[in-house]
């Protein structure tokens, strides 16, 4: 019923996207669509930062309408094929979840751009766009194995997807390069946004013992319920500082800003062209947020590995890793390559946890 | 003590529900069927969290939740009750505004901290082992709660006015016939539905999570909702189904956090089963449910003048 209900709203909104004025005929239309809402403190506040910023890079050049709270699943379809028809030129759909139906719209509509957020499959006009979160998570993850005294992180996620899973292993990896003993305790809340739930969870990992919280959920409740219970934690999405003034040690943020700079001047150009695009720390599509509330010496080690990871040195997923079932995954000083990490179905030894299929 | 642990996440998750789902009983009972109370409880929590913050009182935050919820109820009491509007289509209008509405008011606020309800102890009940910290060390709308359960099972089937509002709800035209104020007491049930969907909504945005974010009641007021029936229109069913759905929730998680091994997408729809299950068990009889069934719920009334 609540699906049905937020797609009413969706279908309303792009109703209303549509019957927007025809002025703007000589605008691009830049359209964006997100899962959650433009203040959710996390994932989609940070898509839309991005698309504030290319508002205001193009000024009145551009339109960027956008579509907030839109589910995924069959709704996402009828969500981003409104906003195609609106005449929009690019439409960026900001959720993994939408990958299909993006794919399903983009051949109806072969003379409009899409592109994907965090998926893996592309068309002539389909491009993805991802970041290597797992770097920052990675950074994350040495920061835990100095900083928990019990050497047990809990880990809130949302969604068994690749980049998730991938998410899990690269904390862990990143606390046993400093801890080979560090535990991971990991609760499955399957949405994206439910602070209450969110909450609940954190509650639950640290009633169970565990001294230091990460999550990969959109809002800043598990930040709060650390900060409330005096143990430390790791935003996500956005900085979420303002959640744990003494409780974050860090936070990976996105900066999307820069590229959806680039691809709509691409479009504008005539030069948009299909690709898949994963960067990094490097290429400032991720950030860190300051190493707060840990002494210098970790602070000096997190910035170090930030600094080799952003000049190549240093590649997360390198071996020797084994699986969680202790059959060898990567031989010592083997990297992972990028097909492997952007499909990762599978978790690294040492996560105690059963991963859902 | 873990299992006290367990116990205070399972009370603060399942309050909520419990007194949405109250409210909700009650408007039903009058014959009201209100699809609204997500609408209501979003625009409760948004003003309570507004008013907390503005005059740094939870209290006054409560008492704003309460007061905004009873006020957007009488939105929909207005357009169904006196407009004759289609219950159904209304209350999911409602829903829809709510959510639109405390999203555009609260757009300043996310992001603010919190002002969390402080825990009010009972003086020598609280120092009760185990006991005391669960139930007698609790904010006051968990002691509410409880009250309003007691208080509206009394209403309901031990008061004069309790029968009136059931012969209503019952049957609108021969309580019209009887002289029973029809519209003014549906009028009053919706505004007590929408006053115990705001207080809900306070407790999300003061005690659960002390925050404000659009959207942040999640679909607990469609889950309030299903309560109402699954429990057959009766308070205390209504508190066990409530906390049931609670614990089972809260226990998942637990469960996923010991690494108990079972997919977590099973153990997520687990609260919904569980409740669904057990409801219809103690609902089994027939006959007890088609007693409890308001009869003229969702029934336009038009009196003939």
């Amino acid at each position: 019923m609540k699906k049905f209900l937020l797609a009413l709203a969706a279908s309303a909104a792009a109703l209303a996207a549509v019957a927007a004025p025809a002025s703007a005929q000589d605008k691009t239309k830049i359209c964006f669509v997100y899962v959650g809402t433009k203040t959710d403190g996390g994932w989609t506040q940070a898509h839309d930062i991005g698309r504030q910023e290319l508002q205001a890079h193009f000024g009145d050049k551009i339109e960027t309408p956008f579509l907030e709270s839109v589910p995924e699943g069959p709704d996402a379809e009828r969500a981003i094929e409104r906003m195609a028809r609106s005449g929009c030129a690019m439409v960026f759909s900001t959720s993994f979840g939408f990958m299909d139906a993006t794919l399903k719209v983009a051949e109806k509509f072969p003379d409009v751009k899409f592109e994907h957020a965090t998926g893996y499959k592309t068309a002539a006009n389909v491009a993805t766009y991802n970041s290597r979160f797992y770097e920052g998570r990675f950074i994350n993850g040495q920061i835990a194995g100095k900083m928990s005294k019990k050497g047990v992180a809990g880990y809130i996620a949302s969604f068994p997807i690749p980049e998730v899973v991938g998410g899990i292993n690269a904390f862990l990896h990143g606390a046993r390069t400093v801890n080979p003993e560090f535990k991971l305790k990991v609760i499955w809340v399957n949405t994206w946004f439910d602070p209450g739930k969110e909450a609940d969870a954190a509650k639950a990992l640290i009633d169970q013992g565990v001294d230091i919280l990460t999550q990969h959920t959109d809002t800043t409740a598990p930040m709060q319920v650390a900060q409330e219970r005096g143990i430390q934690a790791f935003g996500q999405a956005s900085d979420m500082i303002a959640a744990g003034p003494t409780a974050q040690l860090s936070s990976i943020v996105d900066t999307w800003g820069a590229y959806y700079i680039k691809r709509t001047q691409a479009v504008i150009d005539g030069t948009w062209a299909s690709q898949q695009t994963f960067d990094g720390l490097k290429d400032g599509i991720l950030t860190m947020a300051p190493f707060t509330n840990m002494p210098d010496d970790v602070k000096a080690m997190a910035t170090d590995t930030m600094t080799k990871i952003k000049a190549g040195e240093l590649k997360p997923f390198t071996g020797p890793i084994n699986k969680q079932d202790g059959t060898p995954w990567l031989k010592d000083g083997e990297s992972a390559d990028d097909g492997t990490i952007l499909g990762m179905n599978f978790y690294i030894e040492g996560v105690d946890d059963k991963l859902p299929q | 003590m873990i299992i006290e642990a367990i116990l205070l996440t399972v009370i603060t998750a399942s309050t909520p529900l419990v007194i949405a789902a109250l409210g909700e009983l009650v408007t039903e009972r009058s014959g009201v069927l209100n699809l609204g109370v997500e609408g209501m409880m979003i625009i409760g929590a948004v003003c309570a969290f507004a008013a907390a913050q503005a005059s740094g009182s939870p209290f006054i935050g409560v008492l704003a939740g309460v007061a905004a919820g009873a006020a957007f109820s009488l939105l929909f009491g207005f357009l169904t009750l006196t407009l004759v509007a289609n219950q159904v289509a209304t209350g999911l209008a409602l829903t829809i505004l709510g959510l639109g509405v405390s999203g555009m008011v609260g757009e300043s606020l996310v992001g603010v901290p919190g002002v969390k309800l402080a825990p009010i102890a009972i003086p020598v009940l609280a120092d009760i082992p185990i006991v005391g910290p669960l139930f007698f060390k609790q904010d006051i709308i968990f002691y509410l709660s409880i009250a309003l359960v007691v208080g509206v099972n009394w209403f309901l089937f031990k008061s004069r006015a309790g029968l009136k509002l059931r012969a209503i709800g019952d049957s609108h035209g021969s309580a019209h016939t009887l002289g029973l104020p029809v519209i003014r007491t549906r009028y009053l049930a919706v505004m007590f539905g929408g006053a115990c969907a705001g207080l809900a909504g306070a407790q999300l945005s003061l005690v659960y999570t002390p925050q404000w974010v659009e959207n942040m009641s999640a679909g607990r007021g469609w889950i309030a909702l299903a309560l109402v029936v699954f429990a057959a229109w009766r308070p205390w069913r209504l508190l066990a189904g409530g906390y049931l759905f609670g614990a089972v929730t809260i226990g998942q998680l637990h469960a996923q956090a010991f690494g108990i091994g079972l997919p977590s997408q099973f153990l997520s729809a687990l609260p919904y089963a569980a409740t669904i299950v057990v409801l219809i068990i103690i609902s089994h009889n027939r006959r007890t449910t088609l007693i409890n069934t308001p009869a003229s719920l969702g029934k336009p009334f038009v009196p003939d003048r």
